[in-house]
This record gives C-alpha cells, structure tokens and sequence, in this order.
C-alpha cells in the first residue's frame, strides 16, 4: 500500500480515462465541455506514457508524451477556432443542431 | 517512502476529484479551472515520477495555453448554458454504465499486466542514470538526435494548427478605417485643398 508502483499511477490513468468518456456521454450538449473531456483523456494517456516509461526506464515514453502534448495543443486550438467560427454564423453551439451536413 | 505514497495519494485524489468535477460542474468557466486543478495535479504526480521535463511542460503548455483558450472561448461566446444543460440526468445512466465497463476492463487490464508481468522488451533508448544525468538533459539528448523527424513533425503539425486557426477565425471587416500608403501619397494639393474667396458679409 505504501509502495507506490506502476499500477497505481495506471490506475488513476484510468479513472482518468473513464472521467473522460463519462464527461462525453453526459455533456452530449455541449461542444466545450466535451472538447475539455478529451483534453482528460489525453492527460491520462500521458500519465500512462510517462509511468510507463519510468517504470521500464525507456527514455522513449516521454517523447512519445510530448508528441501527445503537441497534437492535444493543435486540437485544442483548432477546435475552439471551428467553435467560434460555427458559433459567428449560427448563433448557437449545441450538438444537436450542427446537422447542416446530414442531408 | 512514507512521504512519497502521502503525496502520491494526495495529488492522486485531488487529479481524480477535479477530473470529476471538470464533468459535472454546471458552469463551464468552473470547469475550466477545475480542469487548470487537474493539469496542476497531474504535473505534481509526473514530479513525482521524476519526469520533470514533461510535469513543466504540462504546466506550460496546457496550463499557459490550453486552458486559458478555453477559458478565452468559454468566456467570449454569449451561450446559454442551462440550456446546454439539459438532458444530463436523461444521460447519466448511460454514461455511467460505459464507464462503469470501461473502468473496470481497464482496472482488469492493469491489475493483470501487473501481477503476471510478460518478458521485458529492451529498452529502445535507456534512461541514463538519474543522478548523473537530469531528466531534461537526457531527454534533450534523445529528442534532437534519435528522435528528431518526429521533433519536426510535431513542429509541422504545430505550424498547420496554427495557420488552421488563423485562416478559420480571421476575417476582413467592412466599414473600418484603415491607412492605405498608396491612396495617401497619391493624393494631390489640387483634390483636397479648394481656395475659396469670401466677400465681406456674405459668408460662402
């Protein structure tokens, strides 16, 4: 119990994780909180990467980490900038009416 | 060791705890900071791991960047956010049930990959010994040289991003004054300067 090991850093990665998806399925409404979900995830992925690698001693986990930090920026700043955009010309960011595309 | 499993709890809790409330809390600026709590948290636990490179640059990048954009996002858009709202309790059941799967297949995995560990594959870049080598050094000195196609491509993939941003939210406005060089010194004394002789009394 006071020894702290891989499991439990993995644990948390993965109440992590589940926080994420849980975030997902309950905030179907709102794009913000969902986009803030996948930064969790993410998070927990990096915490998995980094213990990982700690653990076996393989420097490789955490520059596989910082990648995944790079592209969580990229999304992230993508995504609100199609966010503001959709909400300039609709008024509105609610899931369930961006549909223009469904036909 | 007594200290680090204390403080392993303590940041452990704290991540999970504002990693719940980022979900269920009903106004999404506190949700931004609960995730800011988070990020701090998680920095804490990498601390803690000894990856001191990444924990800094958690708190700077999602920290410094990230979470501000929201913040900035949340705060610009006029929403109605109890509207957004609704729905959440018609969800929960459903959520909760995925998670409650995925979370213990995942608690399963990890349990499972611990008590019957497989044959350890060799590293493919050792970690240095710590006392010797800090953190960033060493992973400073993988980066620029093993791995350093894909230190571009992160670049790359950061330059895209930002372009990406850029071209989606500018956009020109009609109706602002703005100075134009050439239409300045094209401009004449005869165009703009009318002399105009007023008699006395008259007024023009």
């Amino acid at each position: 119990m006071l020894t702290i090991g891989l499991g439990h850093y993995l644990t948390v990665a993965a109440i992590l994780f589940t926080l994420g998806i849980l975030g997902i399925f309950v905030n179907r409404k709102n794009v913000i909180v969902i986009l803030m979900s996948i930064e969790l995830m993410l998070l927990a992925v990096n915490i998995n990467l980094v213990a990982c690698s700690v653990h076996l001693g393989d420097l490789s986990g955490q520059v596989f980490a910082l990648l995944v930090l790079t592209v969580a920026a990229g999304e992230a700043a993508i995504g609100l900038a199609i966010l503001v955009v959709y909400f300039r010309n609709r008024g509105t960011i609610a899931v369930e009416d961006i549909n223009l595309m469904k036909g | 060791m007594i200290i680090q499993a204390l403080a392993f709890y303590l940041f452990a809790a704290i991540t999970v705890v504002a990693g719940f409330m980022v979900v269920t809390a009903k106004n999404p600026v506190h949700s931004v900071l609960f995730l800011i709590l988070a990020f701090f948290n998680a920095a804490a636990l990498f601390v803690l791991m000894g990856a001191e490179f990444i924990a800094m640059i958690l708190v700077i990048v999602y920290v410094g960047a990230v979470a501000v954009l929201f913040l900035f996002v949340v705060m610009m858009l006029d929403i109605n956010f109890v509207e957004l709202r609704q729905g959440f309790l018609q969800y929960l059941p459903l959520g909760l049930l995925v998670g409650a799967i995925l979370l213990i297949e995942l608690v399963i995995i990890v349990i499972g990959s611990v008590a019957a560990p497989g044959q350890l594959i060799a590293a493919a870049t050792p970690t240095p010994d710590a006392a010797q080598v800090t953190n960033t050094h060493a992973l400073g000195a993988v980066l620029y040289t093993k791995y350093v196609y894909l230190f571009q491509g992160a670049g790359l993939v950061l330059l895209v991003a930002m372009i990406g941003a850029i071209v989606l939210t500018h956009r020109t406005r009609t109706g602002v004054r703005r100075q134009d060089a050439g239409v300045q010194s094209a401009r004449r004394r005869e165009d703009s300067v009318e002399l105009v002789k007023v008699r006395p009394g008259q007024g023009i």
